[in-house]
């Protein structure tokens, strides 16, 4: 992969919002209020979760593929109410975003990301561990992904997933 | 003390005639398990390794497995398909480390023994010695031939741009195996049409591979755990439908025409039937139909034992079971289309594959129930499950309402289990 630079023409006040929207995103996941998560894309927003594999062989194939702010909001409901599964808490340790590119409006960033899964009555393991590829973007109710990428090193997936990584 | 237990029991005991109560020890003994690798993923069967489209132009390879064993499937130059061993002739190692790639020959870096693409062995470092002050130190003992340490080969079929591969070479032909019913859908699905992979899933299953063989030839639950599948149609306990099965009922084929969805008597009261869900984002189910499907809407093809073949609308995949051990296995779903797709085909194809996998609407409990059934398994087993749904026979049906395919699965495998 081609190694770019940090952009530098960035605000403190900008950096300050991007930190914070990750910091708020990630406590958000964790939190088990599953209906935060939708808030932080735009209505025509990207979420994907993707092996590292299909993302660097050109594969488009996702885990999760998500188009609109609505199918998140599905997601929610599948995880609520329609999709039966052993209950676990989740942990995302997020690292500090590392910015592209900077535009009037829009930053595009990644961040590396570990999540641990806890189930009840059993230790906690390393769940699912990648690198976030974003595209933010500025809107009147502050900043929000257009864009969020999950791409996934982890080879195996425990089972299944189903919370918002 | 008694030298039997009642609780961990040796032997599976089957209650009753036939195979409508199964024992759990079938899912948690190790010796069992070997047998199974032996009779089923060794001998006698097709195992099913990967697509053509993978390995598109000479040289082109992919690890896999058969069963446990590490195997590699590549394009001979000249363009014929190879499936060898991934096991050095010389001290084991499985030298092939990559997944995929593309090679003129394999060379084990332990010692650089290297093997044509077909496994054949063409070179040993130091075969003839090595010549110092005019004497010739070690090598290769005189009578030593390349011919003798190739790599294992496997015997291979290729149907529809679906490769199969087997290590016994007595193996009857690939068409014999899936017999004419089976041949049927899977010919309907792999029609000839150049295949074009649309990526990977990969999840790791903690239970035996039996478990998901049986989870796709189980028509019962679908419309009772996916809350999708009953709400909007998909596949329901009143939708048209054929169970079918080959003549010794390893495999089988579940074929189902969507309803129109909706309230109905008996079907959808059950808990998951929401009638008042509504998606935000419809196009999760933007459903075309194509022309290929001739009907059915669905046809779930398991192929004993390696495989599903998934055909649910617009999304199709192949699923590759991969045991490790009795009490888990690893499940790689390969979703593709075809070369003819329109670009608005094949996203809905990757739209609808949000239904599917570890992480999918309808699929990602299928692997957490699994789970769970492994673990009582392990605990108690000299119990068993109960499989009459239908009544405790093995024979086609028409209709969903019954359990008929597991019991013939089992009936096979008794059949080769206790031969």
């Amino acid at each position: 992969m081609e190694v770019q630079a940090m952009a530098t023409n960035i605000h403190f006040e900008d950096w300050l919002a991007l930190t914070q929207l990750y910091s708020d995103y990630a406590s958000a996941v964790d939190s088990g209020n599953w209906d935060l998560w939708p808030e932080f894309f735009t209505d025509d927003c990207v979420y994907r979760l993707q092996p590292r594999e299909n993302h660097e062989r050109g594969f488009p194939l996702a885990t999760l593929s998500f188009t609109s702010k609505g199918m998140l909001r599905d997601r929610v409901y599948g995880i609520q109410e329609t999709l039966f599964h052993d209950p676990y808490y989740q942990r995302h340790v997020v690292g500090a975003p590392i910015v592209r590119r900077a535009e009037p409006g829009r930053f595009e960033c990644e961040a590396n990301y570990a999540v641990f899964r806890t189930k009840l009555s059993e230790p906690s393991t390393v769940f699912n561990v990648g690198r976030y590829f974003d595209v933010v973007a500025r809107t009147p109710d502050g900043l929000k992904f257009a864009r969020r990428e999950c791409i996934y090193d982890s080879e195996m997936i425990p089972n299944s997933i189903i919370y918002p990584i | 003390m008694s030298e039997t237990s009642t609780v961990f029991p040796r032997e599976a005991h089957w209650e009753g005639e036939g195979t409508h109560r199964i024992p759990f020890l079938v899912y948690t003994s190790e010796e069992l398990y070997k047998r199974e690798l032996e009779r089923f993923f060794y001998k006698d069967h097709w195992c099913y390794v990967g697509l053509e489209a993978e390995v598109p132009n000479p040289g082109d390879y992919k690890r896999t497995v058969v069963g446990e064993r590490s195997v590699i499937l590549v394009r001979d130059a000249d363009g014929s398909i190879k499936v060898v061993e991934n096991v050095c002739a010389h001290r084991g190692m499985r030298f092939c480390r990559e997944r995929n790639g593309n090679r003129k020959e394999f060379v084990c870096p332990y010692h650089q023994w290297s093997y044509t693409l077909k496994g054949d062995l063409q070179g040993v470092p130091f075969r003839r010695g090595v010549k110092q002050d005019g004497q010739v130190h070690g090598g290769m003992p005189a009578d030593f031939k390349t011919s003798d340490h190739g790599l294992t080969k496997l015997k291979v079929a290729t149907r529809g741009g679906v490769v199969f591969a087997s290590f016994d070479p007595d193996v009857e032909p690939l068409e014999d195996y899936l017999g004419p019913t089976i041949l049927g859908y899977f010919d309907r699905l792999f029609n000839g049409r150049k295949l074009k992979i649309l990526g990977y899933n990969r999840q790791r299953i903690p239970g035996n591979w039996k478990l998901m063989q049986e989870n796709i030839k189980d028509p019962y639950h679908p419309g009772l755990l996916h809350t999708w599948f009953v709400t909007f149609g998909l596949w329901r306990a009143d939708n048209k439908s054929q169970l079918r099965m080959d003549e010794r009922h390893r495999h089988a084929a579940m074929i189902s025409t969507r309803g129109s969805g909706g309230k109905a008597e008996q079907v959808t009261q059950v808990s998951s039937f929401k009638e008042s869900m509504q998606l935000h984002d419809p196009s999760f189910l933007d459903i075309v139909p194509e022309p290929w499907w001739g009907g059915p809407t669905a046809v779930m093809t398991t192929i004993f034992p390696s495989v599903i073949f998934q055909q649910q609308v617009n999304s199709v995949s192949t699923r590759h079971i991969q045991p490790n051990g009795h009490g888990s296995f690893d499940f790689v779903w390969t979703h593709f289309g075809f070369e003819d797709d329109s670009e608005e085909m094949t996203q809905r194809r990757l739209r609808q594959a949000n239904l599917f996998g570890p992480a999918g609407f309808v699929s990602a409990d299928d692997g957490e129930v699994i789970e769970f059934s492994q673990q009582a398994f392990e605990s108690k087993p000299f119990h068993r499950t109960v499989a009459e749904l239908g009544g405790r026979e093995v024979e086609n049906t028409e209709h969903m309402v019954t359990e008929t395919l597991i019991r013939g699965m089992y009936r096979y495998w008794r059949e080769v289990m206790e031969a």
